[in-house]
């Protein structure tokens, strides 16, 4: 009984983590329809503004948060601008190649101007203790990615369902031609879509670096756990993507205390098993 | 539809010339590697087995339009196949080597297309990754027969045909290995141009036109990937044969998002453009990654993006066009 709770809370903070980066994704995938490879790169400048700002220019770690998430959607908004807004609407395999390329780029250039080092996002005292549930310690840490996937979640939801923003965007998706018609602008949208999506990548990055450590192939380390993370949810649904990682987090998390020597051959069956079910993810919408 | 056309046009009228035409080239330049380039035959022979890989890549991704991060599952099968039977079962006759090694490959490859071939679109290029991953932890679990994390090693190939030692300058390796290339690139010529490739072709273009039209999509795809299992398990074998030790890498994500790359840079859809690719990325990796591997990172990259946004038919598509501008066909 004290292993499965052990289990099901590291593995919901590791999920709550995986939720925070691939929430993003989901949003360009489903949203905008877009393959963007490059999501854990966006991820991991974000990491790099993070500890560039607490150690070189002495930051605190609230402040590094606000100014690594400005910083890499201002580095993003070019990139959607030149590259993606090309691409949008072409098949798969161009969409793929395109954001493999960007992700090299960014992480030849990241290695050129930082070194292949691992860098450190270091903790303030009050999330870097611990607090006793009764049957183990938890690190305050993971209590505090616990809350901020909960609170992305709430406030994703309120902004696609709620606000005149969300409407747009969903009337954009399903039809751009109409949507543009009636008068949304509709590239001014996506660039806004883009632009939260990459935001989300970067405060996830930071927030998740004590468990994803930030390093140059950081990007192409996660990029496939990402990936898989929102086609085994469904592309564009939330609850999917919150139920696909703390599904895929537990499985993981599972596999490594009980089976470490399978590596991760149970993470990846299982993904076959759920994506040849279900090809359009768990909660995934018909097209 | 022009492409197919155009395509089809050409076949027709080149057809015999080119059957004949292409592989002298080929040997052509392989004879010039061998006097040109003594000291790197590994290297060159390398080229060659990943060359096989990127063909096998072309008839998925550029002939039947299904784009994979998982290829390198058939590459590495057919180096596992290939070099267990040498290690554990004593067939060590490289010709035996290369047909189980090819064989392990379809094998590889009927496995990856009933899987990939359940869904479309994002979640069939997950399911690449997930196959390719798959096989890699299974490779490093079984370890008893595979050597783990460690390599397979006690692969001795014994003389070829009986004659010809594998040698320690790997001059044996790159002949063999340019004789397989051969086979395999006119063969793939018929395989393509038949009616059969017509019809992957199609599919590749619309595939819900072929289905219209009373096409077997699955089962044609189905075939393919089995044909493309065979071809990169040849080239695994290869390696094999070549380097006497295989290691988890050949069944890495990593080998089969590279040797996509290599696909697109030379031109996917073309088997001349696969070629073109994979002897461009190798040469220039081998360059400049020497110098500096994140270099090479960027400038892959940056060339990936030039590919998608200038040249969408890769390097040999561009210089087709160009010669064609030039002697006014067209």
């Amino acid at each position: 009984m004290q292993t499965i709770l052990s289990v099901a809370i590291d593995a919901l903070a590791y999920g709550m983590i995986l939720f925070l980066i691939s929430i993003g994704l989901s949003v360009t995938m489903g949203l905008m329809r877009v393959v963007n490879l490059a999501h854990g790169a966006f991820a991991m400048i974000g990491g790099y503004f993070a500890s560039y700002a607490m150690s070189a220019l002495g930051l605190g770690y609230g402040l590094a948060i606000v100014l690594a998430v400005t910083a890499t959607v201002i580095i993003a908004l070019p990139l959607e601008r030149f590259l993606y807004r090309r691409i949008y609407g072409a098949p798969e395999l161009t969409q793929v190649l395109m954001t493999i390329g960007v992700t090299f780029c960014i992480i030849g250039i990241t290695n050129y101007l930082f070194g292949p080092t691992l860098k450190t996002v270091p903790l303030p005292p009050d999330l870097a203790g611990s607090t006793d549930l009764g049957f183990r310690t938890i690190s305050n840490h993971r209590l505090f990615a616990i809350a901020c996937g909960l609170m992305v979640a709430a406030g994703l939801w309120l902004l696609f369902s709620r606000t005149g923003f969300g409407i747009k965007l969903r009337a954009v998706v399903d039809n751009a031609a109409m949507a543009a018609s009636l008068g949304v602008r509709t590239q001014w949208v996506y660039a806004a879509a883009f632009a939260i999506s990459v935001a989300l990548a970067a405060l996830g990055g930071v927030i998740g670096a004590e468990l994803l450590p930030i390093e140059p192939y950081y990007a192409l380390r996660y990029m496939v756990t990402f990936l898989v993370v929102v086609s085994v949810g469904g592309a564009g649904s939330i609850p999917g993507a919150l139920l696909a990682c703390l599904l895929l987090g537990a499985i993981e998390t599972a596999g490594r205390y009980l089976a470490p020597e399978y590596g991760e051959f149970f993470f990846y069956l299982a993904v076959i098993a759920i994506v040849s079910i279900f090809p359009r993810g768990l909660l995934g919408r018909a097209n | 539809m022009t492409v197919l056309e155009n395509e089809a046009e050409t076949a027709h009228k080149q057809g015999a010339m080119r059957l004949v035409a292409a592989p002298m080239l080929l040997l052509t330049l392989a004879i010039a590697g061998y006097f040109l380039f003594p000291d790197n035959l590994a290297l060159l022979t390398r080229i060659i087995a990943i060359s096989l890989l990127v063909l096998s890549i072309d008839l998925v991704t550029g002939i039947c339009g299904v784009a994979t991060l998982g290829q390198a599952a058939m590459f590495g099968a057919g180096a596992y196949a290939a070099g267990i039977g040498a290690a554990h079962f004593g067939i060590t006759d490289p010709l035996a080597m290369t047909v189980v090694g090819a064989f392990g490959g379809a094998l590889a490859g009927l496995l990856s297309g009933l899987v990939m071939l359940r869904a479309h679109g994002l979640p069939q290029l997950v399911l690449s990754i997930a196959v390719v991953h798959l096989f890699h932890e299974a490779a490093n679990k079984a370890s008893r027969w595979t050597g783990g994390s460690d390599g397979l090693t006690g692969i001795t190939p014994s003389p070829l045909l009986g004659l010809f030692d594998f040698d320690l300058w790997g001059r044996t390796a790159y002949i063999y290995g340019v004789f397989l290339l051969l086979l395999t690139f006119v063969a793939l010529r018929v395989i393509v141009s038949s009616p059969f490739g017509m019809l992957c072709r199609g599919i590749g273009e619309d595939a819900t036109r072929i289905e219209a039209m009373g096409g077997d999509v699955r089962g044609t795809m189905l075939k393919m990937f089995v044909i493309a299992g065979f071809v990169a398990g040849t080239g695994g074998a290869l390696g094999a044969i070549s380097t006497q030790v295989v290691g988890l890498d050949t069944l890495s994500f990593a080998l089969s998002a590279e040797a996509l790359v290599m696909l697109v840079l030379g031109g996917a859809g073309s088997l001349y453009g696969a070629l073109t690719g994979t002897v461009t990325f190798m040469w220039l990796e081998d360059v400049i990654s020497a110098a500096n591997p994140f270099h090479w990172m960027t400038i892959v990259g940056a060339l990936l993006i030039a590919a998608v946004l200038f040249a969408p038919r890769g390097l040999y598509g561009a210089v087709e066009e160009l010669a064609a501008r030039i002697w006014g066909r067209r």
